[in-house]
């Protein structure tokens, strides 16, 4: 995706740059976005080093098996074709958890895992079964409880309450989730 | 809107309290495990350096060019009938697009707006209650290599739209 959005963005910058004739701040712009970078991921690295400490904690805890329990009768809602699969529930619910506590490393392969699953017991190989299309829409979106890259960016930029948005982020993204999920159900009774 | 604000405030203090007292009640070697991932960060940022020089570059430029005001006030009519603030646009285009590109148009909104103004509080929002849709739907299906997705990505994508305007809701009716 980047290796066209990318060039099309400084290409386009570029020539009409020159057309308008704002080569000066587009020269400067080059050097100053480099010092930028250096600046953000300095700053960057404190909090994002920091909060994969604590969460590597979680990940050799109970945690996720305990949260995947809790999390089980949502799943049985959300994935009703997947109720004799208690295998598959329980690898799209650490999924979910591991999304929750911020684990990206840990999620992203259980997922996998969980899709891989589906589509055993897809009965159409070739396009996306309910559960897996519920499954990917809940991916999107996201259920971060500590939105972590946020609070780096707004600390590295000198916020004077780096993590006064965590409560306005839970808010939107259940109001985010809630739709998809209706939206999806729909779209699994309607969609031909 | 303190109140909002006290709980935002004691939600990472509470989050490290919970993690370290589950660890250190299940014997866990806490220290030690801390700094293997600190390590693990250490590299996490490293890796992500290269790909944010890039994209950092490729933004400043669409900035000072002029390029991001056209487009911006291009959409206007759009932003106006939301009522969302035409200067976070960038970010909720390239939101489900790019991870790391919408990393580097928050950081570049905020610096230019501030943090803690509406505009900047918006764009936080709205970065952490979003994913990238498309990064996300690529990945997940690609692994079972199905090419048709039915409904995925426009539901999906309502998703990403509802939570722009929740964003954009919260902040217009906390302040």
């Amino acid at each position: 995706m980047l290796n066209i959005i990318w060039p099309v963005f400084i290409i386009i910058s570029i020539i009409y740059s020159i057309i308008t004739g704002k080569v000066t701040e587009v020269n400067n712009a080059v050097f100053e976005s480099a010092n930028e970078t250096v600046k953000l991921t300095i700053t960057f690295f404190g909090t994002i080093c920091l909060w994969n400490g604590i969460i590597n904690i979680a990940s050799k805890t109970s945690m996720i098996e305990k949260l995947t329990e809790k999390l089980s009768p949502i799943i049985k809602f959300l994935f009703p074709d997947l109720k004799k699969e208690k295998e598959v529930q329980k690898e799209i619910s650490m999924n979910v958890v591991a999304n929750m506590l911020g684990l990206g490393n840990a999620a992203t392969p259980l997922g996998l895992k969980a899709m891989k699953s589906m589509q055993k017991i897809n009965i159409n190989k070739e396009s996306l079964s309910n559960s897996m299309a519920m499954f990917i829409v809940l991916n999107t979106a996201s259920l971060q409880i500590i939105p972590t890259t946020v609070i780096a960016i707004r600390n590295s930029l000198g916020s004077q309450n780096a993590s006064g948005i965590i409560i306005p982020v839970w808010i939107s993204t259940i109001i985010a989730a809630i739709t998809v999920v209706i939206v999806t159900k729909l779209f699994i009774k309607f969609w031909k | 809107m303190s109140f909002i604000n006290y709980l935002s405030t004691v939600a990472v203090p509470i989050v490290i309290l919970i993690i370290i007292a589950y660890g250190v009640v299940e014997k866990i070697k806490v220290f030690d495990t801390f700094i293997d991932g600190v390590k693990e960060g250490i590299q996490i940022v490293i890796g992500i350096f290269p790909t944010l020089m890039g994209l950092f570059l490729a933004i400043t430029l669409l900035r000072e060019s002029g390029v991001l005001d056209l487009v911006v006030n291009l959409l206007t009519p759009v932003t106006n009938l939301f009522n969302i603030p035409k200067e976070i646009m960038p970010l909720a285009i390239l939101r489900p697009i790019s991870g790391s590109a919408s990393m580097a148009v928050a950081t570049d909104i905020m610096s230019q707006y501030g943090t803690d103004t509406i505009i900047g509080l918006i764009t936080s929002t709205l970065m952490g209650s979003t994913e990238t849709t498309l990064y996300t739907i690529a990945i997940y299906t690609g692994i079972v290599k199905i090419k048709k997705i039915r409904f995925v990505l426009i539901a999906a994508l309502i998703g990403d739209f509802v939570g722009m305007i929740a964003s954009v809701g919260i902040w217009r009716f906390l302040s």
